[in-house]
């Protein structure tokens, strides 16, 4: 489970990545996108993945006996989440008002602001 | 009461944001809430620094969940200089922003996100927590894209694609980071994984996490070679919201950078080497790249990358009095780069461009003018007495101990390529002929608009001048502040203590 994790997050890191690497805006958000899942995703396998392990402490003890699930990651990953979806919701009025002001979705086009002024 | 103190600078924002969305389209109130807002709140903070600088560290946990498992806020004395300094320079930019930021902009909401990014900013000060600190900077950034894109010119979404991108991506690196240490070590309490990642085996894993830090940090803070979307974006906004860009939103990147490798990543040798080698190539390319600049706001923007380089080589060196001067050099940057990019807009405003070429002749016509900004364009080559001088004493001080001669060659250098570019700046603003400028139409000119008003963009100028002015006479208060802070630094167990309480005497 683990190996087929760490691979899926590995594909998603090194496909946002080349998607953020391409000239076009459209493909910038969907490497935005699958950038962020990858995170989430690395975060979720780092909290370790147990089964049927519920953070419950039985009522007859006072502790924990055995391992059990960590909810901290996926506090933290719901958090992430909602980030990251604001951040992509955001991202996608940014290019749309971007492509209509400037005309283009050609990033290499978009050099106004380094030229000389 | 006292127990949340150090909260109430972070409430207080909060509070002020949410108050003026009420006053969504009421462009005068809002100008006159945010501004009496931020008085209230220079002298809430200067209370709380005064609080904490006579009873040491202060902690919250939030809803009194114990400290390695709750969040924490940790007011140390660094956080709550840096709380102080944000308040000082959101003073001055908020007036700033009353008399120079267009109607048409305010009634969308100007103000409110602009207290967003305050709160964004003291709140990353002040959390222990490292996953809260990254919700801190997811929300300085958020606000700052608003801010940056408000108004939607042309040069505006384009500076604000390129500076979206990198800030997300910066912001991804730091989220693998904390998931990987969160594996490593699971804890997120800064002051608990500093004990726990000392305690882990695998060093090599610690490293790569050690370095995604960096990037992650790196690329907020604008460091070689990571700083190419600074210059494409930071020119485009309207200059007061540059001026709270350049003035502190790479400095709370800086101030990750000193907390992470203070606090979690200490001892090691390989990450000192690697921050040495960034500060120095920072130190150089930004001055290189100031130097060939046409536009004032884009050598200013080239300073900023330049002058982070002095902190980073301080922190790369890690001793006491390199890391003094680093904190010095941090409180001297905040207050004379939001003062500049105000007087960017200050130039705008009466001649109508940035271009060096253009412009000329702003002696003869405002000299009053011309010596106040002196005042803030000469403490940033470090003219003693002037307050750029003193941390680069502590630096240079630092490099000799420490032997390392290539940063101690970076920072003369940078120190006279800055004095070659405050120079030029000089000579082509201030003295040279004027060039022809275009007349802008529906423009309010410097010298069409009320005298009220007039002052309004004077005030904060002179404000933060005096301020520069005090860094600058008064070094000697400020060196004791930065020594401590040093002290603070270089031995993380006070942090530690006061956050986890002393082991010792728990039981």
């Amino acid at each position: 489970m683990e190996i087929l994790f760490a691979i899926i997050i590995g594909v998603l890191y090194a496909a946002g990545i080349y998607m953020i690497l391409r000239r076009s805006l459209v493909k910038l958000i969907i490497g935005i996108i699958l950038l962020g899942n990858g995170a989430n995703l690395l975060i979720f396998l780092l909290g370790r993945i147990s089964e049927g392990a519920p953070p419950i402490i039985p009522e007859d003890s006072k502790m924990f006996l055995e391992a059990y699930a960590d909810p901290v990651p996926q506090a933290l990953i719901l958090t992430a989440i909602v980030i990251s979806f604001g951040l992509q919701s955001f991202a996608i009025i940014l290019v749309k008002r971007a492509h209509k002001v400037v005309k283009t979705d050609d990033l290499d086009e978009m050099n106004a602001t380094d030229e000389d002024s | 009461m006292m127990q949340q103190l150090i909260l109430y600078p972070l409430l207080l924002q909060l509070l002020l944001s949410i108050l003026l969305m009420f006053f969504w389209k009421k462009i005068n109130w809002q100008r006159g809430i945010s501004i009496c807002g931020s008085i209230v709140h220079l002298a809430l903070s200067a209370y709380v620094f005064n609080y904490v600088w006579r009873n040491g560290t202060q902690i919250i946990e939030a809803g009194s969940w114990e400290a390695p498992f709750g969040i924490v806020f940790v007011a140390d004395t660094l956080a709550i200089t840096l709380v102080l300094l944000t308040s000082i320079a959101g003073l001055a930019v908020s007036i700033f922003s009353a008399a120079s930021i267009i109607p048409d902009r305010l009634k969308f909401g100007y103000f409110p996100i602009f207290h967003f990014l305050l709160l964004g900013l003291i709140g990353a000060f002040l959390t222990g927590d490292i996953f809260n600190l990254y919700v801190w900077f997811e929300i300085i950034i958020i606000s700052s894209f608003v801010l940056i894109t408000l108004g939607g010119e042309k040069a505006q979404l384009e500076g604000a694609v390129k500076y979206f991108t990198l800030n997300f991506l910066a912001s991804m690196i730091f989220l693998t980071a904390i998931a990987v240490l969160y594996g490593l070590t699971g804890s997120l309490n800064m002051a608990d994984l500093a004990g726990k990642v000392a305690a882990v085996e695998n060093r090599a894993l610690v490293e790569i996490t050690a370095v995604l830090f960096l990037i992650g940090f790196g690329i907020k803070s604008a460091v070689f070679p990571l700083y190419f979307w600074l210059p494409a974006s930071y020119h485009t906004p309207p200059s007061a919201v540059s001026a709270i860009f350049g003035g502190l939103l790479t400095k709370v990147g800086v101030y990750a950078l000193i907390r992470v490798f203070s606090l979690i990543f200490v001892e090691d040798v390989f990450l000192d080497q690697i921050l040495l080698v960034i500060g120095i190539l920072t130190l150089f390319s930004g001055g290189v790249g100031a130097l060939v600049q046409n536009n004032v706001r884009k050598v200013f923007s080239y300073l900023i990358i330049c002058h982070i380089g002095y902190m980073v080589v301080g922190l790369g060196m890690f001793t006491e009095v390199a890391i003094a001067g680093t904190i010095f050099y941090l409180i001297h940057d905040i207050t004379v780069k939001t003062n500049l990019f105000m007087i960017s807009g200050l130039i705008f405003r009466i001649k109508g461009s940035n271009s060096m070429r253009a412009l000329g002749g702003f002696y003869s016509e405002y000299p009053k003018l011309s010596l106040l900004i002196f005042i803030p364009l000469f403490s940033l080559v470090g003219i003693p007495p002037l307050s750029g001088f003193w941390p680069k004493i502590s630096l240079i001080t630092a490099s000799f101990d420490t032997g390392s001669y290539w940063s101690l060659a970076a920072i003369i250098f940078a120190s006279f390529i800055t004095l070659v570019v405050i120079a030029k700046l000089w000579a082509e603003v201030f003295w040279k002929n004027p060039g022809k400028i275009p007349k802008r139409i529906k423009f309010d000119y410097f010298h069409n608009i009320k005298k009220p008003r007039k002052i309004q963009f004077v005030v904060p100028i002179v404000f933060l001048s005096i301020v520069s002015l005090y860094i600058g006479f008064g070094a000697e208060n400020i060196q004791l502040l930065s020594s401590r802070i040093a002290e603070e630094l270089t031995d993380n167990s006070q942090y530690i203590e006061a956050v986890l309480g002393n082991p010792q005497t728990d039981e």
